[in-house]
């Protein structure tokens, strides 16, 4: 990326508690179309590698543009030193995702693979538009062509772009899962047609009609994926983030349960499949995001993981040496991209 | 179930002993000597050695402890509470006429200080950090260290003397016969006194509900809501207000001594004729049985609200509910 890029990422800075007005999103806008030329808007689905990314043969510009794009997103939080004495603890900035760059196409599933606990999850916030309080995020998102600001990703939610997320635990306790499923966020569209919608996606994935009358702690897992499913599909997105959607799960289960998503992007949807997992990811996604230390390091086609050569990145390389077909030959993958590492 | 039932009326026996045991320990170890405290200073002194003994005959002073209450026992487990000597009426009617009054005291500010505290809460969560909760959470705290006779004596010179809009005490208009008092009476009696137990007991529910709702917001299953394109109000709408409204119901109905207490110092201050008036002429007055009829009838009432307390939980949440069903 060049300086002047740099130079337009910094001029954006947004902090989410200020929300940019639209005015200045459109300001923006033309900021990038000159400094870009436009270049959001041009036709490129030929060409090799733009954007630092490889494509997957099911990968395609519908409009000439990326179902989402996401450009040089950093996310930081104002937080207490935790090291220092309680009383004399001073304010510091933590930037946990900087300069990140991913692209969702239509028609594919991209899988963000990175270990656990190291940030991905607020990629998908970020996404969402889902900011905490202390957080400062800044960046550029276009969502079908367009760069949305705060609150253009806040009137996507649910329209346009859903989350799946992990578990049942996202379900209210209380409230019984059809009622759930039909949801609240829509009151333009009548009850009844809701409720026929979810009996039909309920129908399409197996769930029967007395599973509508239960509650999230009665579902088994399988269900309750479905279940989860059904509530991000009710609001017929375009681009679905799914947040480790598998957990606990073996390898051969799990891309099993991912065959819907496969559907959905079959069908035209994109998703961006958040997972630790590198094995799962690529037997079931289409180009992988490689993401270590709160950035993407490569985003590449699934196919260029089939030898270490073309891999651009030393971590992806070292990721490909860490398969267990391949010898698990590096023992240090995991390290320096918090606990957990990588399931491989 | 039965197990339940069986376990909770053991309970309730056991407690109903127990507090009796103690009022009457209580009363008996009370430096009060009923004759005197009844017959007023001037009688006692002018009065023959005689009558005193014979009054304190009839006061019982010179039963021993086990006696009076084995007497006062065996009564009660054929249904007589005894007789009030100090209102001079059974014990049960005394508590039946007064209980009226208190409960109507009790009722409004249970609910008025529910439904109160329950919005505060909410208000005040919902809105973390900003100057609205920093408004309520300093309004509950200043309450919560407010004495209750206090705020009532507070309440009493602003609203009755400054204002005038309430009358000075007592649950009807004086020199107007019971005939006549309308409900409008009642109520416009019933209002100060009410109005102080209710402020008073706004503060607890309000910083509960205030905690539950910053958890409820920050919940999992609210974030996927929110991202459903709900808005944190509309969450807090349709998935906040049940996961709230239980908690905040359970700790109202587990508040209820806490409004009984109360009760007792809000009716002293204004002259309310009710339980707690009672209880302190009873305890003043070494009225045992009336006043262990009332510690009955309070225990009682308490148990009661604890009681529902409980069951609630199994009844409202569906996991409790269905969990219980699936295990028998």
């Amino acid at each position: 990326m060049s300086e002047t890029q740099k130079g337009a990422a910094r001029a954006e800075e947004t902090r989410a508690e200020q929300v940019p007005a639209c005015g200045r999103a459109a300001e923006l806008d033309a900021l990038a179309d000159t400094l870009f030329g436009g270049h959001e808007a041009l036709e490129h689905a030929d060409e090799q590698e733009h954007h630092h990314h490889t494509h997957a043969p099911a990968s395609h510009h519908e409009h000439g543009h990326h179902l989402l794009q996401v450009e040089d997103l950093s996310v930081g939080f104002r937080m207490y030193d935790e090291d220092a004495p309680f009383f004399r603890a001073r304010q510091r900035f933590v930037e946990v995702i900087s300069s990140l760059t991913i692209s969702v196409h239509a028609g594919e599933i991209v899988a963000v693979v990175g270990a656990s606990g190291s940030g991905k999850t607020l990629l998908a916030d970020a996404v969402l538009g889902l900011f905490e309080p202390n957080a400062t995020v800044r960046g550029r998102i276009w969502f079908d062509g367009e760069l949305q600001d705060a609150a253009g990703l806040a009137a996507l939610r649910g329209n346009g772009v859903s989350l799946v997320p992990q578990s049942v635990n996202n379900l209210d306790p209380l409230m019984k899962v059809g009622r759930q499923v039909e949801g609240f966020a829509h009151p333009d569209v009548p009850h009844a047609e809701r409720r026929r919608r979810r009996a039909e996606l309920f129908e399409r994935y197996g769930l029967s009609e007395e599973t509508a009358q239960l509650y999230p702690f009665e579902l088994s897992g399988g269900m309750a994926r479905r279940v989860l499913l059904c509530c991000a599909l009710m609001d017929d997105p375009h681009v679905i983030v799914a947040d480790e959607p598998t957990p606990g799960l073996d390898l051969d289960l799990a891309v099993r349960a991912l065959d819907d998503f496969r559907a959905f992007a079959d069908a035209g949807g994109g998703v961006m499949l958040i997972t630790h997992d590198i094995e799962l990811a690529l037997r079931v996604a289409d180009r992988v995001a490689v993401f270590k230390d709160g950035t993407v390091v490569e985003e590449t086609a699934v196919a260029n993981f089939a030898s270490p050569d073309t891999l651009a990145h030393p971590f992806s390389r070292a990721l490909w040496h860490a398969l267990p077909e391949h010898g698990f030959r590096d023992r240090n993958v995991g390290e320096g991209s918090g606990k957990g590492g990588f399931h491989a | 179930m039965f197990r339940f039932v069986i376990r909770n009326i053991a309970k309730f026996i056991l407690l109903m002993v127990a507090v009796s045991l103690v009022t009457f320990v209580l009363v008996s170890v009370s430096p009060i000597d009923p004759v005197q405290a009844n017959v007023g200073q001037a009688a006692y002194v002018n009065m023959s050695e005689a009558k005193r003994a014979q009054l304190a005959e009839y006061w019982g002073v010179n039963t021993p402890l086990w006696e009076r209450y084995a007497n006062w026992f065996g009564d009660l487990l054929h249904g007589d509470l005894g007789t009030s000597l100090r209102f001079n009426a059974p014990v049960a009617d005394v508590i039946a006429t007064r209980a009226v009054n208190s409960l109507a005291l009790m009722a409004t500010a249970w609910v008025v200080s529910g439904v109160l505290g329950f919005g505060l809460g909410i208000l005040a969560g919902a809105n973390r950090g900003r100057p609205i909760d920093r408004i309520v959470k300093g309004y509950c705290f200043l309450l919560a260290s407010v004495p209750t006779f206090w705020l009532g004596l507070v309440f009493l010179i602003v609203f009755s003397v400054w204002l005038g809009w309430f009358p000075f005490g007592f649950s009807v208009p004086i020199g107007v016969s019971a005939a006549d008092v309308t409900l409008a009476d009642a109520l416009h009696h019933l209002a100060l006194p009410a109005l102080t137990l209710s402020v008073v007991g706004v503060a607890n529910i309000a910083l509960h509900t205030r905690e539950k709702t910053i958890d409820v917001l920050e919940s999992d299953y609210v974030r996927f809501a929110r991202t459903r394109g709900l808005s944190t109000w509309g969450a807090l709408r349709h998935h906040g207000l049940r996961n709230l409204a239980l908690p905040a119901l359970t700790l109202q109905f587990a508040s209820i001594s806490e409004i009984f207490g109360g009760s007792v110092l809000v009716e002293q201050v204004f002259s309310y004729p009710g339980l707690g008036q009672a209880a302190v002429t009873a305890g003043l007055g070494g009225d045992v049985a009336l006043l262990a009829g009332i510690a009955l009838f309070s225990a009682a009432f308490v148990f009661g609200g604890n009681l529902i307390a409980n069951v609630l939980y199994g009844v409202v949440d569906p996991r409790m509910r269905k969990g219980a069903k699936a295990h028998a």
